[in-house]
């Protein structure tokens, strides 16, 4: 017999509440230390809150034969919280892993803005264009104009004898 | 068609090959592509005239109903007629036209061809959407094809904008496609012409058909990109750009107006597209100076008048366009050829400077002459027939709206024969004593500085290469030939024009008497001749009419336009912080599911929130609102959630490391005896066993970072982040108390305990859970423990990650070599308790700490041993037993150091971490393997001789390797964070700018 009765407990929830508002708050932070123990403080957030959604208190969800007549802890929510406490102590390694690898390369652990962001900001700001592009350029001409100065690689007819001793083609471009 | 299409690809795949090998001889192979379009169509005209339509059928994608249907009716016909004898003498003229060593021709044949095969596969294509993967193909290499000057920005910018325009018209194509599709229920363009959708979808597909149509065919207001392609190539203008590409359009037109023209939203956009198109192409190239713009604004006005006659809906009309359509193509692809030779032959195309060609090349010059009286419509050329043919037909209507095309077209053709007669006369026009080419060569009119040769009238005229000189010819005559036998024309042409539904069927004749059209074509004669004859003035009262912006810089504003606001948007959204993102993901939780949480709740009643669950005890349920709480489970509840808030509040005002990390391990303890008081031992116990890990590791990073947060002056931010955080924990809240009210099931987990004795074979349900019930889960989690592993080793071996675990043996070498001899070794032989003991620091070193170590070590190993094994009964099991052997050698670590870590462990954790993994995969194959459902459990009771009755569950296998994979990963982290950092610190290796920190080290709010 699990527990059926799910009305929260105010002083479960008055936890959540303060573990989500202090976790959030240090993840918010720019040290990878802080923004990892503001995890930590939310993912034991996040199991209580999972906890209180299995239902109220029970006796431990261990069937026996003498059990008594109070009903057993939801063990459903136990087993995600059971997994989810193990995968928080992998993320605890592989995030102190980055801040010391950061603090290795930077000598800080602190979290960067990405720097090509910030330059595309700062041509933004300058209206400038986000990369060179020559082709962008506005020319003075329109491009009909343009097109009418494109000469093609031609065969040119053929020079009368002994006159124009030249060579027999003529260049793509207009330079 | 099939073989059609494929002996283009062919042909265009050999092309580099070809010309590397043959030179620009290979174009003569190479026009074998379209011929073979070409050779198909005049086998098929026998069918085609006896009304039989030729099919062929390829399945492609079967699901979607999309097939390569190809089909020649009599429209295809023509056009696939047109776009291979035209292709065919392009490509043999290009055999001599290009230079010999002229780059990039190999290249430039290939693209031809394909885009003929293109071209070839879009006029005969019947499904829709193969139609526009044509489509999108001729427009690609249209692309290519202009943008052959690569090393030009002008070539490259006339490539890109081409590109874009008419891309931005194929894609509204596709989406006209598709509701034409779904509406008509089927892909086929035959079938949706023979019964048409109807209603406001169409209208919707109508406009989004003519908007590719009017891209492609430069029709106002995208006509721009058609003068700027001339940048391509001369022999691509001809084909692409006045015979074969830009016909699409007008194809497409053709193709949808038997079936459409009757709709209001098609008759007013394309008697407005095409008469407008039809002017302005006109007046613009009354303008130009170029031979080859002045040919390019031409065609522009002529896609006009195409899409006008085929569009406006009447038999007689389409049949005046269709032949109008013939006619162009012959006189368009010769003109462009014949500029062709005058440009090769004199080194310009500015119509102020040619002077004398037409005595120096009089084949060019007749067959120009041709062309241009088809052009203008003199009779009896083509262009003169089918003009006749139009302006018959809307005389014969008579009514309002065909009076009004009359005027439009017949200003229209004014304008083409003063341009006409300005392209012919700028070209040819005799050399006169005062050409200014003649007077004052030093100053030329603007135009480019190319080298002018046979300045000399009095060279002799020189016979032009052959294959240059024939093309334009043939064309010319061409189009002189099928005027003068106009009934053969009308028999070919009619069978199309019929499938309009409206209009009566007209004609095609050489003359048609004295009729009111008779005088409009004089009259039209005589205005183009005024305007030419006074061509100067039209050009300065043209200059002094300043146009507004031309459509091409209203493309150009738009493009930067777009470019500026998609930086802004960038700039404005891709901050690049972190915290930023964060922030802003969690405002809109507060905003969006926070709001509408709080609206839902005002909107539901109080007291039915809790129904439909069982409550054992109501007396002490407190209620506010659609809220209902009890204030604790248990009161002790109470005091542990006081110890756990006051702990992580003091977490966040931490500013030393330490203090925070020990007080997160506070809250995380606190966490744990909330577990118990909810009567989950289980959990209470993995919480504990996982805080003290984390707290170690966590101190044994923090050894070499420094000691205090950074101290940023980030005062206004605080207290944003402050809001942001109380936000989102009342947001949460509120969405916990409400949760479990709307429950309106009874939870899954209610038959677990049944479950788990009669199938698990376990008392323990919460474990019986994790290896059976929900396995699937656990295995996913053990893999992610594993790549987590596999992540922190990457990141904290800085070198190559090596296999082989430390070991005493080589320590002892190590020191032994390291340490001069009787200086600090231990000179009295000393009790070690620990293995590795003498490898540390004797300064280091702790007695009592190493004793308790060899004391506790092994009781531990085997309580984590009692725990995997009584798991499936009692708390314990799989994850909290790897955690008790992971803390026992951490202690030994901690104790010993690195070696007497390998030596507690001689093992890699990567083979830990496997074997774990295949064991407990391994236990789901083999239950796969036996014949049950993957990672089902099986019972075995065994009567062993000395242990008496055994109870075995095969999942406990499947724990042995949680078990294993637990025991991996906290030897990684041991082996990174402890082993290799502490290697890190004796050589030395201290980070780049790590000197910036020493500050902080002595307690300083720096950096």
């Amino acid at each position: 017999m699990t527990v059926l009765d799910t009305v929260p407990s105010a002083a479960l929830l008055l936890a959540v509440g303060v573990l989500f508002a202090a976790g959030v708050y240090l993840l918010l932070e720019r040290s990878l230390t802080r923004v990892l123990l503001g995890f930590v403080l939310v993912g034991n957030g996040v199991n209580l809150a999972i906890l209180v959604a299995g239902g109220r208190a029970g006796t431990p969800p261990i069937t026996r034969a003498d059990a008594g007549a109070e009903p057993m802890s939801d063990p459903l929510a136990q087993a995600m919280i059971l997994t989810s406490i193990v995968i928080t102590l992998a993320l605890v390694a592989f995030v102190l892993a980055m801040a010391y690898r950061s603090w290795q390369l930077h000598g800080h652990d602190e979290v960067q803005d990405d720097l090509e962001d910030t330059r595309i900001a700062q041509l933004a700001d300058r209206d400038a264009p986000s990369y060179a592009d020559s082709d962008a350029i506005d020319p003075r001409v329109t491009l009909d104009e343009e097109a009418a100065t494109v000469r093609d690689e031609v065969a040119l007819p053929e020079p009368a004898p002994g006159r124009r001793p030249g060579t027999g083609t003529r260049g793509g471009g207009d330079t | 068609m099939l073989s059609v299409l494929l002996a283009h690809t062919l042909v265009a795949l050999a092309a580099p090959t070809l010309v590397a090998r043959l030179g620009r001889r290979a174009f003569w192979v190479l026009a074998l592509g379209p011929a073979t379009a070409a050779a198909y169509a005049l086998s098929q005209t026998g069918n085609v005239l006896a009304g039989r339509t030729p099919a062929e059928h390829l399945p492609w994608i079967p699901a979607l109903g999309v097939a390569i249907d190809l089909r020649l009716d009599p429209l295809s016909w023509m056009m696939l007629l047109v776009v291979g004898a035209v292709g065919t003498l392009v490509l043999l003229y290009c055999s001599a036209y290009f230079a010999r060593d002229a780059h990039g021709l190999g290249r430039f044949g290939g693209f031809l061809v394909a885009f003929a095969g293109s071209m070839a596969g879009l006029v005969v294509a019947d499904d829709m959407l193969v139609l526009l993967v044509f489509w999108e193909l001729t427009a690609v290499f249209s692309y290519l094809l202009i943008g052959h000057y690569m090393d030009r920005a002008s070539s490259r910018r006339a490539a890109m904008q081409a590109l874009v325009v008419t891309t931005a018209g194929g894609l509204a194509m596709l989406v006209g496609i598709v509701v034409l599709g779904v509406a008509a229920g089927t892909w086929s363009v035959s079938a949706v012409v023979a019964a048409p959708p109807s209603g406001p979808t169409a209208t919707i597909a109508v406009v989004c058909l003519l908007a590719g149509a009017a891209t492609k065919s430069a029709l106002v207001p995208t006509h721009f990109w058609l003068p700027a392609a001339m940048a391509a190539p001369t022999p691509v203008s001809a084909y692409l750009h006045a015979a074969a590409m830009v016909k699409a359009g007008v194809y497409l037109v053709a193709r949808f107006a038997p079936a459409f023209s009757d709709l209001t939203t098609w008759r007013v956009l394309v008697l407005v597209l095409g008469g407008g198109t039809l002017l302005l192409g006109g007046y613009r190239a009354l303008r130009q100076h170029d031979l080859k713009l002045v040919l390019a604004f031409g065609t522009v006005s002529q896609l006009g008048l195409l899409t006008l006659l085929l569009g406006y809906g009447t038999r007689a009309t389409a049949l005046a366009g269709l032949a109008l359509l013939g006619a162009h193509v012959m006189f368009k692809a010769s003109l462009f050829l014949v500029v062709g030779i005058i440009d090769a032959a004199t080194g310009t195309r500015d119509l102020r400077r040619l002077s004398g060609v037409g005595r120096r090349l009089p084949l060019t010059a007749l067959a120009a002459a041709l062309a241009t009286a088809s052009m203008i419509g003199l009779p009896p050329f083509a262009g003169y027939v089918a003009k006749e043919a139009a302006l018959e037909a809307w005389a014969h209507d008579g009514d309002v709206l065909a009076s009004v095309m009359i005027g439009v077209v017949g200003v229209g053709s004014a304008l083409t024969v003063a341009y006409g007669l300005r392209f012919l006369w700028g070209a040819f026009k005799p050399r006169l004593a005062s050409s200014p080419g003649q007077q004052a060569p030093g100053q030329q009119a603007p135009g480019p500085a190319a080298p002018r040769r046979s300045e000399d009238p009095e060279e002799p005229a020189r016979p032009q290469p052959f294959w240059m000189a024939a093309p334009p010819f043939v064309l010319a005559v061409l189009g002189l030939a099928v005027a003068l036998a106009p009934a053969v024309g009308e028999r070919l042409l009619a069978p199309y024009a019929d499938t309009y539904p409206v209009g009566e069927p007209g004609h095609l004749t050489l003359w048609g008497g004295f009729t009111p059209v008779l005088a409009v074509t004089v009259a039209v004669l005589l205005a183009g001749f005024l305007a030419f004859r006074y061509g100067d003035r039209v050009e300065r009262l043209q200059g002094a009419l300043r146009s507004p912006a031309g459509a091409d810089v209203v493309y150009r504003r738009l493009t930067r336009r777009l470019e500026r606001f998609a930086g802004a948007v960038t700039a404005g959204t891709q901050r690049g912080s972190l915290p930023f993102y964060l922030g802003v993901i969690l405002v809109a939780l507060a905003v969006g599911p926070g709001l509408a949480l709080v609206w839902g709740l005002l909107d539901r009643p109080a007291h039915t929130a809790h129904a439909a669950t069982a409550r054992a005890d109501t007396s002490e349920v407190l209620e506010f609102g659609p809220f209902a709480v009890v204030p604790w489970d248990r009161p002790a509840q109470f005091v542990v959630v006081i110890v756990v808030a006051v702990a992580a509040v003091l977490t966040a005002n931490a500013r030393r490391r330490l203090k925070a990390v020990i007080l997160v391990g506070v809250a995380g303890y606190g966490n744990a005896a909330l577990f118990v008081l909810h009567g989950a031992p289980d959990l209470a116990l993995t919480q504990v066993l996982s805080e003290t890990l984390i707290l170690i590791v966590m101190i044994l990073v923090l050894r070499r970072l420094p000691p205090y947060f950074s101290d940023r002056p980030l005062a206004a931010s605080r207290w944003v982040r402050l809001a942001i955080g109380v936000a989102t924990g009342l947001v949460v809240m509120v969405f916990v108390a409400s949760a479990p009210l709307a429950r309106t099931h009874v939870p899954v987990s209610v038959d677990f305990p049944e479950e788990a004795e009669a199938f698990g074979g376990g008392h323990n349900v919460v474990n019986v859970t994790l290896v059976d019930i929900r396995a699937w889960d656990t295995v996913g989690e053990i893999s992610v423990l594993l790549v987590a592993a596999t992540g922190v080793a990457s990141l904290v071996f800085l070198r190559q990650r090596r296999s082989d675990v430390p070991r005493l043996d080589r320590a002892v070498t190590l020191q032994s070599a390291e340490r001069p001899e009787g200086s600090a070794t231990p000179s009295a032989p000393q009790r070690d308790w620990l293995l590795a003991g003498p490898t540390l620091d004797p300064g280091q070193r702790s007695m009592l700490f190493e004793v308790l170590t060899r004391i506790m070590f092994h009781p531990m190993i085997l309580f984590a041993l009692f725990l995997l094994f009584s798991g499936h009964n009692a708390p314990g099991g799989g994850f909290a037993a790897g955690l008790v052997a992971g803390l026992a050698l951490t202690i030994r670590y901690l104790a010993g150091g690195r070696y007497e870590l390998g030596e507690a462990a001689p093992v890699h954790p990567g083979l830990v971490l496997g074997t774990g993994l295949f064991l407990s995969a391994g236990v789901g194959l083999a239950a796969l393997l036996a014949g049950q459902a993957a990672l089902e459990s099986t019972i075995v009771d065994l009567h062993l001789p000395v242990l008496g009755d055994v109870h075995l569950v095969t999942s406990l296998f499947f724990d042995i390797g949680v078990f294993l994979v637990v025991i991996g990963l906290v030897i990684s982290i041991l082996r990174s964070f402890g082993a290799e950092l502490d290697r890190q610190a004796e050589t030395g290796s201290r980070p780049p700018g790590s000197d910036r920190h020493t500050g902080a080290l002595t307690g300083g709010d720096r950096a």
